[in-house]
């Protein structure tokens, strides 16, 4: 079975590539990168004139409410989700019910994806029992069951004699620590962003020194212990910076950042929209401006969306009642190809990169070529293609998102993988 | 010029022109209350219910005797004992009760923005009558009716809001009301209870009492909630009281003699008001009480009047 795209501009980071080009998928796998390639006998060939040929984007940050809150998501409409949005493959946080702090919900996990999954899954394990932040989860079942990364996202492991011993006691695994940089105490009882809208709206903010504080932390960490921390949905110019000079040391740390805190500040708040309600809040537009100068220059690693469906009821009503979160995956692209690289904000190759080749060296995960040899895993945007935001029309079992009724230029076209395109 | 709004939610939202006009409503309606009898056909037919879904005594008597002196017919539904305690959503409720089309709702509720999504919700004309933090409309109307009728006119004039300035809403209903007539603005209190960029509402921020009360013309002391202490803004009542409690003393070193002394109630007597001064001559707090009564009848007639059917009286 093989697969021919024919004559689209070719966009692979990782091996500097960027040409119009035709690419040649067999056994799942990718074959061959070049001018006017023969279709062999029996394949299929697709017209991707006009279009963009990338490798698959990966989203290292969803929550795909599977096991426990299948009302929310589950395994099959958020793999879905995310074929329609152009990733082939998303990973999973472990705040689940139960939590997946053992190998035996890893391994449930894993099955339902196996079965009803569009895209590839990659589960996120707990650091912490139940995401407690009291004892550590059973970290090494948890690899070795699958697991690309601890989380316990959703919560700030508080503790940082216990976080510094996750970190230790992870190394040999490989694999990164994903930090929910928040603190507790500096933020009791938030709703929004701390500044002048909260004051003004009357709303509890959490301020950006919230977060600041335990990214100074966890980056002092990682230098500790020499463990890779990623620091999960950066939103202030602050975090931005400490997570800067990090790196200028050599600490082993990185980031990223989500489509909506590149996009809205907390003057969308004032509507009183439980969705443009989440965690971290909607910042300033001087931190917004810090967040995309940092995925440009690469201090932000990668985009991931903190896709997070709830349900109708979860969402309206009171704003400080709401649950925090909104859905990503069917969005994201066409937000950042409209609002930052039409305008010029982030090169287009930056941003595939950011969404492919980068996410996947975070994690280790196979993909983001497109190497002859690599999973022949493809996402395939229209850069013209005109949308307007229909939250009707999400693939996803929730419509929680501050961006219904957007109209945006340029989106995902085809998504293929294992060398499969995805029909949905 | 008339009123157009189908709700008040905002002093925020208001021009200094609709600002007058109901201070100016309210201000030719408290006649009524020295009335033998004190009731007008106003609103006759026309149905208010009163949505309170925090503990209030004065402000939802308040609004029921302004219904009830225009002659509208007033419900009072209270979140304790009703369907709330069921699990109904805050919305829902909001529905059925607008499913037996009343003419008004006046919402009390502990969170910011639930004014305004009644507002939204429903087709009835919506009063907010304090939601969580961010405002509370009619009591700054009133605040603004006492001063007036004391000082004469609103233009020039200095206020200093003394207090918890981060939790109130009475504050920041003031500060949006003073400011568009013309008013100077002083807030005022230990910097753990003044929010953060409050500056950018046009307000000078004072952090010693007795600067904040020198040559302003009248000052407005807030409640200080007790749990103010757990949440470790401040470390006791004691220094509270001894450092921002209004005292005769205080008063005779620091402030003008012509300075009026109010409070949109409940006063904590000995803590941010001496009972000498809570009751003293420069004290305007229960007149305030009383033009409540006068605001809230002036903005139901402006409501509900306006869209035709009612009787001016």
């Amino acid at each position: 079975m093989s697969l021919l795209l024919k004559n689209g501009r070719v966009i692979d980071p990782a091996n500097s590539v960027d040409a119009v080009q035709d690419l040649l998928i067999a056994d799942g796998k990718i074959e061959k990168l070049g001018k006017n390639l023969a279709a062999p006998a029996g394949a299929e060939v697709v017209d991707a004139r006009g279009k963009l040929v990338c490798p698959g984007f990966i989203d290292i940050h969803v929550h795909l409410r599977e096991p426990g809150y299948e009302y929310k998501e589950t395994v099959a409409t958020g793999t879905r989700a995310a074929a329609a949005g152009g990733f082939t493959a998303v990973a999973c946080m472990a705040n689940t019910n139960p939590v997946n702090d053992n190998g035996a919900v890893t391994d449930y996990i894993l099955a339902r994806a196996r079965v009803e999954g569009a895209v590839r899954v990659y589960p996120i394990g707990a650091v912490t029992k139940n995401l407690k932040g009291e004892e550590l989860a059973e970290l090494a079942e948890l690899a070795e069951a699958g697991c690309v990364a601890f989380s316990d996202d959703g919560k700030c492991v508080m503790n940082a004699g216990l976080y510094r011993r996750a970190l230790e006691y992870t190394l040999p695994f490989g694999v990164p620590v994903i930090s929910h940089a928040e603190d507790a105490t500096l933020c009791r009882g938030w709703a929004m962003n701390e500044g002048v809208v909260s004051t003004e709206i009357g709303l509890p903010g959490a301020p950006a020194a919230a977060e600041e504080v335990m990214v100074a932390r966890d980056i002092l960490l990682a230098e500790l212990t020499g463990a890779h921390v990623h620091i999960a949905h950066l939103s202030t110019a602050g975090a931005v910076r400490l997570v800067r000079d990090g790196k200028a040391r050599g600490v082993r740390v990185s980031a990223e950042v989500t489509p909506h805190h590149l996009v809205l500040t907390e003057e969308a708040v004032r509507t009183y929209d439980p969705n443009t309600k989440m965690a971290p809040p909607l910042r300033s537009k001087r931190d917004v401006e810090a967040l995309i100068e940092g995925l440009a220059d690469g201090t932000i690693d990668c985009v991931a969306t903190d896709h997070a469906p709830h349900a109708l009821s979860e969402k309206e009503g009171e704003f400080d009642r709401a649950a925090f979160g909104i859905v990503g995956l069917e969005t994201a692209v066409p937000l950042l190809l409209d609002r930052l690289v039409r305008p010029g904000l982030l090169p287009l190759p930056t941003l595939v990169a950011r969404l492919s080749h980068d996410p996947a060296r975070l994690l280790n995960l196979p993909g983001g070529s497109l190497a002859p040899g690599a999973p022949a895993d493809v996402t395939i945007l229209d850069p013209e293609r005109e949308l307007t935001v229909d939250p009707a029309q999400f693939r996803s079992k929730s419509r929680n998102t501050p961006f219904g009724g957007f109209a945006l230029t340029g989106g995902p076209w085809l998504t293929i993988v294992g060398g499969t395109v995805v029909r949905l | 010029m008339g009123w157009t709004r189908k709700d008040l939610l905002t002093m925020r939202e208001l021009d200094a022109g609709e600002i007058v006009l109901l201070v100016d409503t309210a201000a030719s309606l408290q006649e009524i209350a020295t009335r033998e009898i004190k009731k007008v056909p106003a609103l006759r037919g026309k149905t208010v219910v009163n949505l309170f879904y925090e503990p209030s005594t004065r402000t939802r008597t308040s609004f029921e005797i302004a219904g009830k002196w225009l002659s509208a017919d007033v419900v009072n539904f209270s979140a304790s004992g009703s369907s709330t305690a069921k699990g109904e959503s805050f919305v829902d409720t909001a529905k059925n009760i607008a499913a037996m089309s009343p003419d008004v709702v006046v919402v009390r509720h502990s969170s910011a923005g639930a004014a305004q999504l009644l507002a939204r919700e429903l087709p009835c004309s919506i009063v907010n009558a304090g939601d969580g933090a961010h405002e509370h409309p009619t009591q700054a109307l009133l605040d603004l009716l006492t001063i007036r009728e004391h000082k004469g006119h609103f233009d020039g004039l200095h206020v200093a809001i003394v207090g918890d300035i981060t939790n109130s809403r009475v504050a920041r209903s003031n500060i949006h009301g003073m400011r568009k007539l013309g008013m100077t603005v002083t807030v005022a209190g230990p910097p753990t209870l003044i929010p953060p960029f409050i500056q950018e509402l046009g307000v000078k921020v004072s952090h010693r009492l007795e600067d904040a009360i020198r040559d302003v013309d009248v000052i407005m002391m807030l409640r200080l909630q007790h749990e103010r202490m757990q949440n470790g803004l401040i470390p006791s009542l004691r220094e509270y009281s001894r450092y921002w409690g209004l005292t005769l003393d205080k008063l005779a070193r620091h402030a003008r003699p012509d300075v009026l002394i109010m409070h949109p109630g409940p006063v904590n007597r000995g803590i941010e008001l001496s009972p000498e001064v809570a009751d003293g001559p420069y004290s305007v707090i229960l007149d305030q009480v009383a033009k409540g009564v006068a605001v809230r009848m002036g903005v139901l007639l402006l409501l509900a009047g306006s869209k035709g059917g009612g009787d001016t009286p």
